[in-house]
């Protein structure tokens, strides 16, 4: 039997950025709020000290800051007609576990998505007719504007200490920073990181085919920076271990670098950490939740009755956690109706590597120091030609040099034996890599439902993953992969590989960890699970937040965006849930 | 070293999965050939040990570039990784029912890694004995060594416990790791993977260096335990 306990105002699922940052802004109101983590406490010191962190085998190799398979995983198919079978071990995408979420272990490469992103069906039917759309994609508007989010974007980007170059302030273009990105109030609040030579060789080459290069813009903070809350962060040293490490130096945004300081010890602030949520609790009418059920490390089950519960964890287990507790109309692709797991998508990508007669040093890197080009993502080139629906950027990174998994070696090379050695040898110092990162849409057959067979530790069943990549998506990514060739070319490269991605999607190779949908955000309940404030359609003090609720993927990497629509979220909550419980827009 | 047709049925014998309890006779052979003494064994037996050094001193040999995965220490590497969390699987997913699935859904094998080393190395070794007069793989000259590890990466070669591309794949993964993973896990040792490659370790701090654009970078090669390239973590 569970054990009840006293009841709190708000309790979070998760503690990662979503979290971090509600958490904050609903202890400023005056909740009394409560974390719950699966995972255990992690901080800068002593967790990610700089003398053990910068370890490729452990962290970014048998995945030490990760989730465990075998505690909880889902099973994947690639079609409905084929039995799903268990992810065994990570491979595709890491999802986070323990306090920070995946904010710990990120990159740092911090997008705001585009006007049209947030219009995709409108603006597309717009600009190209409705027949445009093939008949199987799902894509929809978000029911937020980019103009609704971008006092959101700024108090992210300027939690986070974000380094760049603005493109467009207030609708004036800015020499040096994005072009294509839409109108800011104010320049980032840090310049952008300083160039190693994959960037500047990155830089000449875009600019020689005609496109128009500009610095990615980073979290990782490139000169010492105090955020709006009072939290101080340090220069980036260019060590190489974002990706998969946490940061010691407190240069790269997470919420232990940009939110604990001031929100552990806090009024009104609890976290409790490795207890897993196993389930939303629902009232007789199944219109309000009563708290949730968690078991804790040694076991034991507990009630947490709370006014309101808001899921902050990873987009799929959001996901799991409606399907389990009953929220939502269980998505059915053959009926094309129900809500909760539909608009499952992700992130389609593929890279040139490029091997030149410089020394590129690739081990001096950060996790966003990169250049990019941003003429070929979302609307902003003519798809009519093309005939196909969405794009992505081209960047060459240089996140780091870990010579286990980012090494790389030209075409034809053998796999082992004295030519791979040699290999290694003559390119490890001297190549570089353009990826290219590119949206995947919404379709009728990705989806995420619960798996009949495979169980995790709690008993609950698994979650079911039905994915593939679609025509649009292969030929989008072509499209970008050309295009990087053409950089690639210009650098006058003394060998180039180029890498496009093929269909089947595999959930083997690592790719993204950017999987979203499942719990998507509209104006329809008959099309979402959540209405435009990401509050539950069915059980209105329900909240989820996360990338759960992209009805489709942008090209763009997803934090940036997720953390807008966090404070989007938050300030409904404050402002209008607070003062009046219940539904935020009517379901007619 | 050579193996008479007789120590077979030693080997078999030794393939059993409970550790340590080779026969006497067999492991003194196989200290007595060794080059020099070296640590103990932590999960694979000195057959298991010899098969695994004697392949990874092919996927990586030791050549006209240098030392390979042999001289770095990489056998040690995976004894070690397959008797701790790796081998033992201990984060995966490891609950039937058990099917093939496509290569899309990813390993589905009920084998750990440390467990699918020991049934594939009796398994190779069982094919290498038919085909070969009752030789071991670590009997083979390199040639045939080559052209063994080659199918094997093929999938030309049927074992009885699991497919050999599956095997060869693992091995060949652990072997780039054990060459190039901090020299604390055993392999790497002396930075011989990251000398090779010109990595300089894992050092904290390039502010003064990433705009000197094509400058080589001229630092010694450091671990997380030091400049001391044969330093191995305690239970690593």
């Amino acid at each position: 039997m569970a054990t009840r306990l006293p009841k709190v105002d708000c309790v979070l699922v998760g503690f990662g950025w979503t979290a971090s940052i509600l958490a904050h802004e609903l202890t400023e109101a005056g909740l009394q709020v409560l974390a719950l983590e699966r995972g255990g406490f992690r901080d800068t010191v002593p967790d990610f000290s700089t003398t053990f962190i910068q370890d490729e085998l452990r962290y970014a190799v048998r995945n030490g800051l990760f989730e465990e398979p075998e505690r909880e995983t889902l099973t994947f198919r690639n079609k409905t007609s084929e039995t799903a079978l268990p992810m065994r071990q990570l491979g595709s995408f890491r999802p986070a576990s323990g306090a920070g979420g995946a904010g710990v272990h990120w990159n740092g490469q911090h997008w705001r998505f585009l006007p049209t992103d947030f219009l995709q069906r409108s603006h597309i039917e717009q600009r190209y007719g409705r027949k445009f759309i093939p008949d199987d994609m799902t894509i929809q508007d978000w029911g937020v504007t980019y103009e609704d989010l971008e006092p959101h974007f700024d108090a992210f980007e300027y939690l986070c200490g974000t380094s760049g170059r603005a493109g467009n302030l207030g609708g004036q273009k800015q020499d040096g920073g994005n072009p294509f990105e839409a109108a800011r109030r104010r320049d980032y609040p840090n310049p952008p990181l300083k160039r190693g030579l994959a960037q500047v060789k990155f830089d000449e080459a875009a600019k020689a085919v005609g496109f128009h290069p500009f610095p990615c813009p980073a979290s990782n903070t490139s000169r010492a920076y105090k955020n709006p809350l009072g939290v101080e962060m340090g220069a980036c040293t260019y060590c190489g271990y974002c990706e998969w490490f946490g940061c010691g130096n407190f240069s790269k945004s997470s919420p232990q670098t940009t939110i604990f300081p001031v929100l552990i010890g806090k009024d009104g602030f609890e976290y409790r950490v490795r207890c897993e949520v196993t389930r939303v609790d629902l009232d007789k009418s199944k219109t309000h939740a009563t708290g949730v059920t968690y078991v804790d490390a040694q076991g034991r089950e507990f009630e947490q009755p709370a006014d309101l519960v808001i899921l902050c964890a990873f987009p799929t287990h959001n996901v799991h956690l409606l399907l389990v507790s009953g929220i939502g109309k269980p998505y059915d692709p053959q009926a094309n109706a129900g809500v909760t797991g539909r608009n499952y998508a992700y992130q389609i990508t593929s890279s040139v590597d490029v091997f030149v007669d410089e020394l590129v040093n690739p081990f001096m890197g950060a996790g966003a120091l990169g250049q990019a080009v941003d003429d070929f993502n979302g609307d902003n080139f003519d798809h009519g030609p093309e005939n196909f629906i969405g794009g992505g950027y081209l960047a060459a990174w240089t996140t780091g040099g870990r010579p286990i998994l980012q090494s790389h070696v030209p075409d034809g090379t053998p796999t082992w034996g004295s030519g791979w050695k040699k290999a290694m040898a003559d390119n490890y110092l001297k190549s570089l890599s353009i990826a290219t990162h590119g949206s995947v849409m919404s379709y009728r057959d990705a989806y995420l439902d619960l798996d009949p067979t495979y169980r995790d530790v709690y008993g609950n069943p698994l979650l079911r993953l039905t994915f593939d990549y679609h025509d649009n998506e292969i030929r989008m990514s072509k499209f970008l992969t050309d295009k990087a060739e053409m950089i690639a070319k210009a650098m006058k490269p003394r060998a180039m590989h180029a890498k496009p991605r093929k269909a089947p999607y595999s959930i083997v190779p690592y790719q993204t960890t950017h999987n979203t949908g499942g719990a998507i955000m509209g104006t329809d309940p008959r099309t979402s699970v959540v209405n435009r404030y990401l509050q539950s359609w069915d059980v209105p003090n329900v909240f989820v937040m996360g990338a759960s609720a992209f009805p489709q993927n942008a090209g763009y990497n997803p934090t940036g965006t997720v953390g807008a629509l966090t404070y989007w979220a938050a300030e409904a909550i404050r402002k209008q849930y607070l003062a009046k419980p219940g539904p935020l827009m009517s379901k007619a | 070293m050579k193996f008479a047709p007789d120590r077979r049925r030693v080997l078999k014998a030794a393939l059993v999965p409970a550790v340590g309890v080779a026969p006497i006779a067999f492991v003194r052979d196989v200290l007595a050939d060794a080059p020099q003494p070296s640590a103990p064994r932590v999960y694979l037996n000195e057959a298991e040990f010899a098969f695994v050094e004697a392949a990874v001193a092919r996927l990586i040999p030791n050549d006209a570039l240098g030392p390979g995965a042999k001289e770095a220490g990489v056998a040690e590497f995976i004894d070690h990784q397959l008797a701790g969390p790796y081998g033992r699987a201990e984060t995966w997913y490891m609950q039937g029912p058990w099917k093939k699935g496509s290569d899309t859904q990813g390993y589905q094998l009920k084998l750990t890694p440390a467990a699918l080393y020991r049934s594939a190395i009796a398994d190779i070794d069982a094919h290498v004995h038919e085909a070969s007069q009752g030789k071991a793989f670590v009997d083979l000259d390199a040639a045939a060594q080559d052209a063994l590890l080659h199918e094997l990466e093929d999938g030309k070669v049927e074992l009885a416990h699991a497919p050999a591309k599956t095997f060869f794949k693992i091995l060949l993964q652990n072997t780039t790791e054990g060459f190039l993973a901090d020299p604390m896990y055993h392999g790497n040792r002396d930075f011989i993977g990251w000398k090779l490659i010109g990595f300089p370790g894992p050092r904290y701090n390039y502010v003064a260096e990433i705009e000197q654009h094509g400058k080589r970078y001229g630092q010694p090669t450091v671990g997380l335990l030091g400049r001391d390239g044969r330093r191995v973590m305690k239970d690593a």
